[in-house]
């Protein structure tokens, strides 16, 4: 049974135009006018907030600041956000709820010289692999791993203890473990006294979470959950690592923070070692929310509601930022939808094929007046636009920078050319700004970079200068003459509570089930997730060969399998709520009756978001990518 | 109580190097003290392997000459480099290597052979060489052991040291070891992971990019002609940094530096091959 192999992307090289229906190539003058008229249109009947902007996490920092400022400068909203809204938006709302800060609390060097690490929700030996390497020496060195995951991960292969829990059953583990190291007396009472507060509202409220009923609830056994309780409490340094297994879930804002809170109660965190950590997947989305590219924050991370904040930006913009936050990814889908949207400038995002339930992303950008894609392919999403631009690889065709998952802000340099036809995105953003009366010129990135660090504290001391001969440096870094410690939240530790600012706040968290359930008609559990060798939307890594790569399958447990009448390459049906997709069986024996596997990286072969479930979180707008109910049929008459 | 050591700053220890006193910090090696010293199973971020013999030193007091990547510094020691006891060993070392295996594809060697007066023809045309086909059976690598002198580097690299992944180690005994999977399978049956890690390491070309094994066969690859751009990798969010070696506007190689803080010069399968869509015409 063979594959449906597609051919991979190729290259843009001429803008394109929509007209009568159909892409046509166009000259680069009328292509960015008709981009920028529509803008126009669209803004003078429906107001600034009729525009949105999907900026890319792919693209450089410097890219990322531009987008964000023609957003809120030229056409005067803060509707700009980010496919972090599909991953790891809920780890920044879950720590800056916390600490005041949406980044990783510490350096990779720290994992290295940890304990105790705990890997939660992630599969890291095959999505963050070189991050592994890191646990790893850890790991040979003496520290224990712990990995919490539904599925006997290739990472969870390398765990001293492996703890299954069912899926979406993330909070009871959590506060199973909370409940019994309070009452074990292994909580970090003169931490909790002086770095928290609310701990006594916490700790009634995780009371009934003892061990037999989180292992009821969570499959996990009792002993584990004491185990890892106890281990994490005594550990000298111990490291919390999570991915998507906890973020892309309809409470995955409540996810993390009972993983935060698990950090508070031990003290782990704010010391040399000891830290939170969640790992990033893209190339530079720690760097695009950094940079403002998210409805609520300005760059720097500064909250886009504070007056003295917003003057500061207007007196170098000349602009007028509007009041209150935009709306993120996830309310501007909904907007389009309801008409209030009505032209969007999507830059190197492919939201078609990544958004959950995608038919239904399909449509609402079918709904728009204006749809602009800037991108090096012509992707499934670019296939929808009105004017599609041709730009450049931010990796390896622009200068720049990317800030990575340790909060390592590093330089990005210019190894080849872009193809003849396709320009450099900071290039095209301020063709569009000029059209819409923003003289907007900039000699490089390096200029944006300094605009941008005058503005931002926490960056200001990063000249690219600086940045080469340090490999790289992690914010915040307030001045050029010095370097912070490598990890965050010291502050939490002192004794002068003036150093010591505003307490973290315990979570009170309630566990809320996954959606989509489980019923007689849709009786399996399906989770999705990555492999070593491909990655998101299989856009760029379908660009090489690799002998490992072998599609997409539908991976069930040997015993489902069994009891379906299904066997290893037999194409089955799967369907959902929402759709049904055809894909091959794969048997996998680290699955457990009952949960199912599937990736995202093939939607031209198999496009699994046709079966995902949409309901996201509240406060992060992230969807619950990890927990479908669906049913696999045999396929008859073939 | 902890687990992890995680160390106390170190001392600094002075000691003779060629008649000049040198400082070093406490625990380092007497080739991290030298400058440009010939060696092929160093590796800057491996153990040492001392493997190849090339680098031997004279200490003074040691009976027999010691491996300057591995012997440490210690207070008072007295070292000479370059001695008429160190050149005859390199010579004898280089002329067995050479003749053994081809080197022509490893850097420097024969500046090293040339300045000591290595002859590796002189044990005649019939001395035992391993001599072998190219193994050309992946889309990504090719291992090429006729090149291979068997200093560990690549199982290291693959082993517990960086990629923890075990797929290649030592097999056989005297002149038939050679480094092989698990029962001499293929690459895509055996554990690889194809990042490409001992590549990396490999001091001899032994272990080739199947981009650059097919450049070199069609008379196409020009190292005098690449450049070398350390950028940052475009997947996932560790941030790796990847060294680009670009021969007329167009990739052939990447590298990752070794001295980086996120790689140490290590790499997944996505960093090391994943760039072929940007240039996808």
């Amino acid at each position: 049974m063979g594959r449906r192999k597609r051919e991979p992307y190729v290259r843009l090289t001429q803008p394109l135009v929509r007209e009568a229906g159909i892409l046509r190539p166009a000259s680069w003058d009328e292509a960015l006018d008709r981009a920028a008229e529509g803008f126009r249109r669209n803004i003078e009947a429906g107001g600034p907030d009729a525009f949105g902007m999907f900026s890319c996490a792919r693209a450089t920092n410097e890219m990322n600041y531009v987008a964000q400022k023609f957003t809120r400068a030229v056409i005067g909203t803060n509707n700009v956000d980010s496919c972090n809204r599909t991953c790891h938006a809920p780890s920044v709302a879950g720590l800056a709820k916390v600490f005041d800060s949406g980044g990783g609390t510490s350096s990779y060097q720290e994992i290295e010289d940890a304990d105790l690490i705990v890997l939660w929700g992630s599969n890291a030996r095959e999505a963050h692999p070189i991050f592994f390497q890191h646990v790893l020496k850890a790991v040979n060195k003496g520290a224990k791993l712990y990995v919490v995951d539904p599925r006997l991960t290739s990472t969870a292969k390398w765990a001293h203890k492996w703890l299954r829990l069912n899926v979406g059953t993330d909070i009871p583990l959590a506060n199973a473990i909370a409940r019994e190291i309070i009452h074990s007396g292994l909580a970090n009472r003169s931490f909790i006294e002086r770095g928290t507060e609310g701990f006594e509202e916490f700790a009634a409220s995780v009371e009934e979470w003892t061990l037999p009923v989180a292992e009821l609830e969570t499959g996990v056994p009792a002993e584990l959950i004491r185990e890892l309780a106890h281990a994490y409490a005594r550990a000298d340094r111990a490291q919390m690592s999570w991915t998507l297994g906890i973020t892309e879930h309809h409470n995955g804002t409540d996810n993390v923070l009972s993983l935060i809170n698990l950090s508070l109660l031990a003290g782990q965190v704010g010391r040399y070692g000891a830290g939170l950590n969640p790992l990033r997947g893209q190339n530079n989305v720690q760097g695009g929310g950094d940079m403002g590219a998210i409805p609520d924050r300005l760059p720097g991370f500064q909250d886009v509601e504070d007056p003295a904040v917003r003057r500061a930006f207007d007196a170098v913009w000349g602009s007028s930022i509007q009041p209150r936050k935009g709306w993120n990814l996830t309310q501007m889908l909904e907007a389009m939808e309801r008409g209030d949207m009505t032209t969007v400038y999507i830059i190197g995002e492919n939201p078609v094929q990544s958004e959950a339930d995608c038919e239904h992303t399909i449509k609402r950008l079918s709904n728009l007046d204006h749809v602009v894609v800037q991108d090096i392919f012509l992707t499934k999403t670019a296939q929808l636009a009105h004017v599609v631009l041709p730009a450049s690889a931010a990796w390896c065709e622009t200068d720049g920078t990317f800030t990575n998952s340790e909060r390592r802000v590093q330089r990005v340099r210019k190894a080849v050319n872009a193809p003849d036809g396709a320009r450099d995105d900071i290039e095209l953003l301020c063709e569009l700004a000029r059209r819409l009366g923003h003289d907007w010129h900039y000699d490089g990135a390096e200029q944006v970079w300094d605009e941008m660090r005058a503005l931002s504290p926490m960056h200001r001391g990063m000249s690219y200068a600086r940045l080469a001969d340090l490999g790289g440096i992690q914010w915040p870094c307030p001045d050029e003459d010095s370097l912070e410690p490598s990890f965050l939240h010291a502050r939490l530790w002192e004794t002068d509570p003036v150093k010591r600012g505003r307490p973290a706040p315990f979570s009170v968290l309630r566990h809320s089930p996954p959606v989509d359930e489980l019923s007689t008609e849709f009786p399996l559990r399906l989770t999705t997730g990555r492999r070593l060798d491909s990655y998101n939307t299989g856009v760029q890594s379908g660009g090489f060969e690799s002998p490992m790569r072998r599609g997409e399958t539908l991976d069930l447990c040997p015993q489902d399998a069994l009891d379906l009448g299904v066997v290893a390459d037999e194409m089955v049906q799967v369907s959902s709520r929402r759709g049904a997709i055809v894909a091959p069986v794969r048997i996998d024996e680290g699955l457990r009756p009952g949960l199912a596997f599937m990736t995202f990286h093939f939607p031209d072969e198999v496009d699994v978001n046709v079966i995902t479930i949409e309901a996201t979180d509240p406060v992060a707008g992230t969807a619950e990518y990890k927990a479908a109910a669906i049913r696999v049929d045999k396929l008859v008459n073939l | 109580m902890t687990i992890v050591d995680i160390g106390l700053p170190r001392r600094l220890v002075e000691f003779t190097l060629d008649g000049e006193q040198v400082t070093v910090p406490e625990g380092a090696t007497i080739l991290s003290a030298c400058k440009d010293m010939p060696t092929l199973c160093y590796g800057d971020t491996l153990e040492p392997a001392n493997a190849c013999r090339v680098c031997m030193v004279e200490v003074e007091g040691s009976r027999t000459l010691v491996p300057s990547c591995s012997r440490k510094v210690e207070p008072g020691m007295v070292v000479n480099t370059d001695t008429e006891r160190t050149r005859h060993s390199r010579r004898l070392v280089l002329e067995l290597l050479g003749s053994a295996t081809d080197l022509s594809t490893t850097p420097q060697v024969a500046d090293w052979m040339a300045d000591v007066g290595a002859d590796p023809a002189r044990f005649g045309p019939d001395a035992a060489t391993v001599a072998q086909p190219a193994k050309v059976d992946n889309v990504l690598y090719v291992r090429d052991y006729s090149k291979c002198i068997m200093c560990y580097k690549c199982v290291d690299a693959c082993g517990d040291q960086w990629q923890n992944t075990f797929a290649i180690a030592v097999a056989g005994r005297g002149f038939d070891a050679h480094i092989s999977t698990e029962f001499s399978a293929p690459l895509p049956d055996s554990a690889c992971v194809y990042c490409g890690n001992c590549i990396e390491v490999c001091p001899t070309g032994a272990l080739s990019f199947r981009r650059e094994y097919d450049k070199r066969a069609e008379g196409t690859w020009d190292e005098s002609a690449q450049s070398a751009t350390t950028t940052v990798c475009t997947f996932c969010g560790v941030g790796c940094n990847l060294t680009l070696h670009v021969q007329d506007n167009e990739i052939v190689k990447v590298t990752s530096p070794h001295e980086s803080s996120v790689t140490h010069g290590n790499l997944c399968i996505k960093g090391r091959f994943g760039w072929q869509h940007v240039q996808n015409p």
